[in-house]
């Protein structure tokens, strides 16, 4: 087994052990990345100038640590990030034309806190241009494969960081997720993805898509490596004005292995009508497993499920038409040629920045924020969103997490929902009501359909992520479906 | 409520997008299909809902006022397509 397939707990132990350094584990990553990535295409910059230049600076530091307690956990772990978290050094573009070439001036709070804990980001992960897409096909750079199968396409938003992780080409990255653009790629590939509650990840130095909804998790491996990446950047950060002031509980400890008694609902507007059915009989079994470990399961209802995917693409694309705004060729980014006056250089400029799936939502947005429309759809939405929060509260005053399947389906295949938005949309019915609820839920790895991995999401309680984690690891340590890779 | 190449032209120049007659056409196309599915929402009576403002009960975050170091002038500037002089450059605005 190559170093950097390992859990970030092993990898540590090697490297207190001095059996590794942190160059060997830098250099695992680029072999493989190099190996693999002509395949897979998830990175669209590497950090070959400054990664070296952080393995050599960790290397003394483990020299010169006493105490191996010092050391911290992400010490030397190589790590992905989704090129929508702003980090200084590296180009951070949304896979978007309109920000090629751009370099933030300033590094998210994210990427600081993984600094303080020692990781060392290898590069920049592709994904949908501005995190708008659910198959990573609407990136502006290149197309990413999904690594079961080439031919399938890998989820989107972040389809670069979970096909990263899937690969091998690195332990653990860092994605975004509106819609389930953590979540959904994270089934298709394999691996197991993390949502946290709204506001526990500050988002200072996420390039904003729809910020009501918008949260930072980790994509890895294995539950446990995603409590260590999770432990290290969540907490309150003044810079984000939604960052929620909460204590942060110690995630490991929450991975007890048992789930005797947990009450479990399974929506059973999850599990009906579109839901493909082989997944459902996957997700059916992976339920068996959690009952056959102790844990309560009953079917319930989210009445206003169906409400959910209108209710957030009319809300996701009215904050998107007013983040998008600031791009006008002005301060960053491009700027169209030939330009007769102000107007015209903002109307080129983004015309010509912006690919076409961005500017159908900013038309919706806009659309539906424009005197006349605003209380029809805007404010409407807004009220819808708040039944099916409450549908969420009505459950989990009795049950400890809900259960249900990540996607509809498995992969599809590259190109076969490109010409309908619609169709697509539909696609992340599963995690969208979570966003609009603002809670924490996982994807973790369950069984498979033709050879395509198929992801259980499990949903807790604001805040409470370590019943989700907990239940997840339980699930995980009792079956092998994460231990599987794909052979590339 | 049925949207029109008109509404189309009226909206990409709020949003400050260009269009070409093709992308006019199948974004009105495309557009009706979505907000058709978003009449959907109608079928619910939320007369006495109130709407979500924010999604989890929490204030917002203020920072101390207290003076800093802002980001120096070069630094703000390094990304611009444009600059002149310590200053942002855009084609002329008056006549």
């Amino acid at each position: 087994m190559s170093i950097i397939e390992k859990s970030i707990r092993e990898i540590h132990t090697l490297l207190l052990n001095k059996e590794t350094t942190v160059s060997e584990l830098l250099n695992t990553a680029w072999s493989r990345i190099e190996e693999t990535d002509n395949k897979v295409n998830a990175f669209v910059t590497l950090n070959k100038e400054n990664a070296p230049r952080r393995a050599d600076q960790l290397e003394q530091e483990i020299a010169d640590i006493t105490d191996v307690d010092d050391l911290p956990i992400l010490a030397g772990i190589p790590g992905g990030i989704k090129d929508n978290i702003c980090t200084q050094g590296m180009p951070t573009t949304c896979s978007s034309k309109i920000l090629s070439g751009y370099k933030s001036p300033y590094s998210a709070t994210v990427m600081k806190r993984l600094h303080a804990a020692g990781a060392v980001p290898v590069g920049k992960l592709n994904m949908d241009e501005f995190a708008m897409g659910s198959s990573t096909e609407n990136s502006s750079v290149q197309l990413t494969k999904n690594p079961w199968n080439l031919n399938y396409v890998p989820g989107g938003s972040s389809g670069g960081s979970a096909a990263s992780v899937a690969a091998g080409q690195v332990v653990f990255s860092l994605g975004s997720d509106t819609g389930g653009s953590i979540r959904q790629p994270a089934a298709y590939c394999g691996v197991v993805g993390l949502k946290p509650t709204y506001g526990l990840v500050s988002r200072y130095g996420l390039v904003a898509y729809a910020s009501s909804l918008d949260q930072i998790g980790p994509i890895t491996r294995n539950v446990e490596d995603t409590a260590d990446v999770l432990q290290a950047i969540a907490g309150y950060d003044e810079m984000d004005s939604t960052s929620a002031n909460v204590p942060i509980t110690n995630y490991r400890e929450a991975l007890t292995g048992d789930i005797k008694g947990l009450k479990i609902a399974i929506a059973q507007e999850y599990m009906g009508e579109g839901i493909d059915s082989q997944v459902r009989e996957v997700i059916e079994q992976a339920v068996k497993q959690l009952v056959s470990l102790g844990a309560e399961v009953e079917y319930v209802s989210l009445p206003h499920t169906e409400y959910a995917l209108p209710c957030y693409y009319l809300l996701a694309s009215a904050e998107a038409s007013s983040n998008l705004a600031r791009y006008d060729g002005v301060k960053y980014g491009i700027r169209a040629e030939g330009v007769k006056d102000l107007l015209d250089m903002y109307k080129k400029t983004r015309s010509e920045g912006f690919g076409d799936e961005v500017k159908r939502r900013i038309m919706l947005g806009t659309y539906a924020l424009s005197s006349g429309y605003y209380d029809a759809y805007y404010l409407k939405a807004q009220k819808v969103r708040t039944l099916i929060k409450q549908d969420f509260d009505n459950v989990f005053a009795k049950y400890d997490i809900i259960i249900g399947p990540t996607a509809p389906t498995t992969a599809f295949k590259i190109g076969e929902k490109t010409s309908d938005p619609l169709t697509m949309y539909l696609n992340d019915i599963c995690t969208i009501p979570v966003n609009l609820a603002g809670l924490p839920a996982i994807s973790i790895p369950c069984g498979f359909v033709n050879g395509l991995p198929v992801g259980l999401q499990i949903i807790g309680k604001a805040f409470d992520e370590s019943t989700v984690l907990r239940a997840a690891h339980a699930f995980e340590q009792s079956t092998n479906y994460h231990k599987q890779r794909p052979t590339l | 409520m049925s949207i029109t190449v008109k509404d189309v032209e009226h909206v990409a120049n709020l949003a400050r997008l260009e269009l070409s007659e093709k992308d006019k056409e199948l974004f009105t196309e495309q557009l009706n299909s979505i907000l058709e599915f978003a009449e959907k929402l109608n079928e619910l009576d939320t007369e006495n809902v109130p709407p979500t403002s924010h999604v989890l009960d929490i204030k917002n975050v203020v920072r101390k006022d207290e003076v800093k170091q802002s980001l120096p002038r070069e630094e703000a500037l390094r990304n611009a397509p444009s600059q002149e002089e310590g200053h942002f450059k855009v084609p002329a605005i008056i006549e």
